[in-house]
């Protein structure tokens, strides 16, 4: 018996990640902006992500949903109501979105093809943990974090906040009986993920929506 | 928990790099993982044991290197290893560094196999 070690340097999430790498490709030649959201179950992806679809419609933009989740498609059929097309992604048990998931609902969708769309949107399963490690070849990755939840989210997930590129508040309506702290929140996201984006959010009321809007129309502009 | 597909994704990268060198078995398979790749160690390891359960892979060792987080600090122009995760500020000077150099690897690193040797008639070694 001959013992060798062989060197292997390779990525474990390396399928993932070439498959990612070429959904990037086919966003960026389509000219689609497309955004990963990630958060805890009930942090109100889907209400937000509702409000923006809306108010992108009103805007003249095209924008389309991918919603994960284990089980149902009730999120789907509650983002419809906007109007913009979307599609249900049930994982069966799986805890996070990969790209092959993606890849897989982009095909046959019907209506929607990349090149006709301003933005993407990917509400992904809820949780804070696993869904860091996969790309989904998004340009830009959203973390949410409501007032119900603490203001020391970020820390306790730091995997997942150091990932983002942008950072949502939401429910702000209720931070005052949720006794949120508001200087502690953008303290701790701030000490994990320096110099992030962050927008404060009510998809009830509509505060903080504006700045949102913006912040995408200025990213989906060609470079 | 996603432990689980991790593990399946290693089982099924070192399969692939195993089938190389045929009859080789494989001993041990050495990560290296970033403090910030959101994988919790003993978790991965109790995957490990049910994901090469029965394959050819049962029994080798998995041996996780866990590497710092390593922030590149712009007023200070160096690269510091910072303790734990929980503030991004350079440790020289207390800024916040958002300059990641290191903390979100998660490779397979080596493999550790061993190889039958080539058996040839020894006539000497049948005298002994």
């Amino acid at each position: 018996m001959t013992t060798r070690i062989v060197e292997l340097r390779r990525g474990i999430l390396k399928k993932n990640d070439e498959l990612a790498a070429g959904l990037r490709n086919r966003f960026t030649s389509a000219g689609v902006l497309v955004l990963n959201l990630v958060s805890s179950p009930g942090t109100g992806k889907t209400a937000f992500l509702e409000r923006t679809l809306r108010e992108l419609r009103a805007r003249g933009a095209q924008a389309a949903a991918l919603v994960g989740d284990l089980e149902t498609d009730n999120d789907a059929r509650r983002l419809a109501a906007s109007g913009a097309p979307v599609r249900q992604i049930n994982t069966h048990g799986i805890c996070h979105l990969d790209a092959e998931m993606i890849a897989r609902h982009l095909e046959g969708w019907e209506g929607v093809s990349l090149a006709g769309l301003n933005y993407l949107f990917i509400e992904n399963v809820g949780n804070l943990v696993c869904p860091s490690s996969y790309d989904l070849g998004e340009r830009i990755r959203v973390a949410l974090l409501s007032v119900t939840e603490g203001e020391d989210k970020p820390l306790k997930y730091p995997g997942l906040f150091n990932s983002a590129d942008a950072a949502v508040i939401t429910k702000i309506d209720i931070s005052e009986p949720c006794g949120f702290d508001r200087e502690l929140a953008l303290h701790n996201i701030n000490e994990i993920r320096p110099g992030i984006r962050i927008f404060e959010t009510s998809a009830k009321t509509g505060a903080g929506m504006d700045a949102w809007l913006a912040y995408l129309a200025e990213q989906a502009k060609p470079s | 928990m996603h432990e689980l597909s991790i593990a399946a994704s290693i089982v099924e990268s070192v399969t692939e790099s195993a089938a190389a060198y045929p009859g080789a078995r494989v001993k041990e398979v050495r990560l290296r993982v970033g403090a910030l790749a959101s994988v919790v160690e003993d978790s991965l390891q109790f995957c490990w044991e049910l994901a090469t359960e029965g394959s050819p892979l049962a029994g080798a060792a998995l041996v996780i290197h866990i590497l710092p987080v390593i922030l590149h600090c712009d007023a200070c122009g160096v690269d510091t290893e910072i303790a734990g995760v929980q503030s991004f500020r350079c440790p020289k000077c207390g800024q916040l560094a958002a300059d990641l150099r290191q903390g979100r690897e998660l490779e397979i690193e080596s493999i550790e196999i061993d190889e039958p040797d080539l058996v040839l008639p020894d006539p000497v070694e049948e005298q002994v």
